[in-house]
């Protein structure tokens, strides 16, 4: 089920659409969270709270409003702000000390049952993981959303509240960070 | 022969998915079930310890849901999830909260608020069954005084059969709810003498009160305060014999000079069946 699809059938029946919204989304949520705040327990509760604020949003939305939502940008927005939040409560060293733990699932891969291919993608997930962690929010949460959850340049303005120009900036900046922290030939590697 | 430069590295606009492909993660499992029951649109189920052995409690983010008698809780789920439609999974335990809050009210403290998820009940379901809440444990109204309490005092059939139907019995004591007569009445968590086990458990002496209700016993009142009673009423359970007054009918009480109570207010319970 696409978003527009999603949009018109949560205008209708909410409490009988939520769960696709939540199954077509959730793993965004928390890919967001997860490599913005840096730590899986945290993003598991971002991605939790953020999928509950927004069945109770929609709930309180007229049919019109509903159908008119973007999700992507507007579910975005939401983990987006609460991961904020939660830095402002709880501030992440910029240096993260302890190494990334992993909770998902490995991605499918067509040679997923090679162990070294499997250590391979483990061992670049942590470090490029580790790297995006050092950078400042203003680039970090810019370059996740475009590069972790592949959001678009007006989707992004909209999300962040700024410029298209500004965040395409910001967004170039923090990759020109990361590609100066990685050796040249593991980035060639990990972008191949 | 000199090496070939490494080529440029290419993390770059034009390749987004090179990050994607390696950060995006699926979220774990629970967290999915987790959002879904907190909004309400999936159940959990854990046992709790009750005077009538194990019962499996049934709750989500807007409350408590059900209370069952089950053999296990597979049968107690399938039989939730036939009644709500929602999916209903086993957990071990109640959330600490949850769990300190129903042992607080089965013990007693009414003034402990429970929250319930009455979602698709009638407005006079819903009414008879806070109404209901209102009983302090150890004692009992006839069906008649939650009529007259609601409002709707003709409607005392009704307010046994929405009793009837207390999803969530035990919790929302409608065991402290008996025939105006004095019998103990049906019960819809495995009959009458299952209500009789709780009522005793509670400390309401069902025995004590089907004898006053042979003998045609409906108020008592103390010679000293000159008020009267519904018999398990706390006030009334103070006085003593030497000054215990006892009354057939609220007329009775009024001609003997005797004034209602004002916490258990037995006027509710004139002229219900």
């Amino acid at each position: 089920m696409d978003d527009s699809e999603l949009t018109d059938r949560l205008s209708r029946d909410l409490d009988g659409t939520f769960e696709h919204l939540v199954e077509a989304h959730v793993d965004r949520c928390f890919s967001i969270a997860l490599r913005v705040l840096g730590n899986p327990h945290d993003a598991e509760e971002v991605a939790q709270d953020a999928l509950v604020r927004a069945y109770r949003a929609l709930g309180g939305y007229e049919p019109q409003r509903i159908r008119e939502l973007r999700l992507r940008a507007w579910l975005a927005t939401i983990v987006v702000n609460l991961c904020r939040n939660r830095v402002r409560r709880h501030p992440v060293p910029t240096t993260p000390i302890e190494p990334l733990v992993e909770t998902g699932r490995e991605p499918a891969a067509s040679d997923a049952s090679d162990p070294a291919r499997i250590a391979s993608v483990a061992a670049d997930r942590e470090r490029l993981a580790g790297l995006l962690a050092t950078l400042p929010d203003r680039y970090r949460i810019p370059v996740v959303l475009r590069h972790v959850d592949d959001l678009s340049y007006a989707e992004l303005a909209a999300v962040l509240g700024r410029p298209e120009g500004t965040v395409k900036a910001q967004v170039s900046r923090g990759l020109a960070m990361l590609r100066a922290a990685l050796p040249a030939n593991e980035l060639e590697e990990l972008t191949a | 022969m000199s090496t070939i430069p490494a080529p440029r590295p290419r993390l770059s606009d034009d390749l987004p998915g090179g990050l994607h492909d390696v950060l995006a993660t699926p979220a774990p499992v629970h967290v999915r079930e987790q959002v879904l029951v907190d909004v309400g649109l999936a159940d959990r189920m854990a046992p709790i310890d009750s005077p009538l052995g194990t019962l499996w409690v049934a709750w989500n983010g807007r409350g408590v849901s059900e209370v069952e008698q089950a053999e296990n809780g597979a049968e107690a789920a399938a039989r939730h999830e036939a009644r709500t439609g929602r999916r209903t999974t086993i957990a071990d335990a109640l959330p600490g909260h949850l769990a300190a809050t129903i042992e607080r009210r089965l013990a007693g403290e009414t003034h402990v608020r429970i929250p319930l998820d009455l979602r698709g009940r009638t407005e006079f379901e819903v009414a008879v069954w806070t109404k209901a809440l209102e009983i302090p444990a150890g004692e009992v109204r006839p069906y008649g005084w939650i009529a007259a309490e609601i409002g709707r005092p003709k409607a005392v059939r009704a307010v046994g059969t929405a009793l009837g139907h207390n999803p969530i019995p035990l919790i929302v004591p409608c065991h402290r709810v008996v025939r105006t007569d004095g019998h103990i009445g049906q019960y819809s968590l495995g009959g009458p003498q299952n209500k009789r086990t709780i009522l005793a458990a509670e400390g309401a002496d069902p025995e004590g009160l089907e004898g006053l209700a042979r003998a045609g016993i409906r108020y008592v009142g103390s010679d000293t305060t000159r008020i009267f009673c519904l018999p398990t009423c706390h006030d009334a359970r103070r006085v003593t014999d030497r000054h215990l007054q006892r009354f057939h009918s609220s007329g009775e009480a009024s001609d003997a000079g005797y004034r209602p109570c004002k916490h258990c207010r037995p006027l509710g319970a004139v002229g219900a069946a």
